[in-house]
């Protein structure tokens, strides 16, 4: 395997072989999302935080269907709206994967919400949290919107890693706004050009995966692409690829783009020579 | 007795009852819990001697599919 797609994307303390990092929900059943996660070849897997349900009587959990040896898990704060939900809401996630014991525990992927109709982030109570759970020592990856002035007070704020959505979170508009997220990666790793940038939300198809990639980012994070494609198993197998083909893409470095065209087979020695 | 709130939802649970006792009363198996007492999080090497009091706001939550 060439050395590009050997190099390992490191998140704060957590060093992973795999660049794509997936959820686990939206899955048909435990059975399928197990298939999906082990294909995708990811290392990281997202969960989210909710209440136990006190009147459930199957008492299946999700950690009974995923190998905590094998995978380090990463909580989210989906669906809280204020920073004070999310910080309790991280160090909920922190202590349930203390006692399991596994890595994950270290870290939080940082949402918190302006609206339900969008489900963009609220900036200013992001960075509220973001600052908070540093100061109590997470690694926060930060969810954000693909502005590069927000992305930048997020990593001056402490953000292991600062995550631009490509497109409203479910949407599967992949990434809508290309020259955003090249500044974000210009201005995030001015300082240092190892500072991970990872494209969470709005990825649709395996071109989605493989535009961001090429685009430089260090990683993509997605869940619905896969849960709710019509043949999950094979999106994610088409998702790892596409992951793998943008990270070669953009480290061999694409031809710059004309408006007219090169010919590609020589000009000379055509069997009745003329000129259009 | 002690009025509690377990998830919102109301319980009285004899006085003396301990985080632990609580779950063990509710049914459940602290394996893949976290516990909220008043907003702060009581590690799971607590529950044996966290007692609870009236009033007491309690949160039980575990991890679920999500993205």
């Amino acid at each position: 395997m060439s050395a590009v797609l050997e190099s390992l994307l490191v998140l704060g303390s957590h060093q992973l072989s795999s660049r794509l990092i997936v959820g686990t929900g939206k899955y048909a059943t435990f059975e399928l999302m197990q298939e999906c996660l082990a294909i995708s070849g990811s290392d990281v897997i997202t969960v989210a935080v909710r209440r136990e349900r006190l009147m459930d009587a199957s008492g299946r959990n999700i950690l009974d269907f995923i190998d905590l040896d094998r995978y380090t898990i990463l909580p989210n704060t989906a669906g809280c709206f204020t920073a004070d939900e999310a910080v309790r809401t991280a160090r909920l996630g922190r202590e349930i994967l203390s006692s399991v014991g596994n890595p994950g525990a270290s870290w939080v992927k940082l949402e918190v919400l302006g609206d339900k109709k969008t489900l963009l982030p609220d900036p200013v109570a992001t960075l509220e949290a973001t600052r908070e759970l540093v100061a109590d020592g997470f690694e926060v990856l930060c969810y954000t919107t693909d502005d590069p002035i927000t992305a930048r007070r997020l990593q001056e704020a402490g953000a292991t890693s600062v995550m631009p959505a490509g497109s409203p979170i479910g949407s599967g508009q992949g990434i809508l706004n290309p020259n955003n997220i090249r500044i974000c990666l210009e201005y995030l790793k001015e300082n240092d050009p190892n500072y991970p940038v990872i494209v969470d939300a709005g990825v649709g198809t395996a071109s989605d995966v493989a535009f961001a990639m090429e685009l430089g980012c260090d990683g993509v994070l997605l869940n619905t692409a896969i849960a709710s494609a019509q043949d999950p198993k094979r999106m994610a197998e088409a998702m790892k690829l596409a992951c793998q083909a943008g990270r070669l893409a953009s480290h061999a470095g694409r031809i710059p783009r004309k408006l007219y065209a090169t010919a590609s087979s020589p000009e000379t020695g055509l069997i009745s020579p003329g000129v259009r | 007795m002690l009025k509690i709130t377990v998830n919102d939802a109301p319980q009285t649970v004899p006085a003396g009852t301990t985080v632990e006792a609580l779950l063990g009363l509710l049914g459940l198996q602290p394996r893949f819990l976290a516990v909220e007492l008043n907003r702060r999080v009581i590690p799971r090497g607590e529950h044996r001697q966290a007692r609870l009091a009236d009033g007491d706001q309690i949160e039980i939550v575990t991890l679920v599919g999500g993205g």
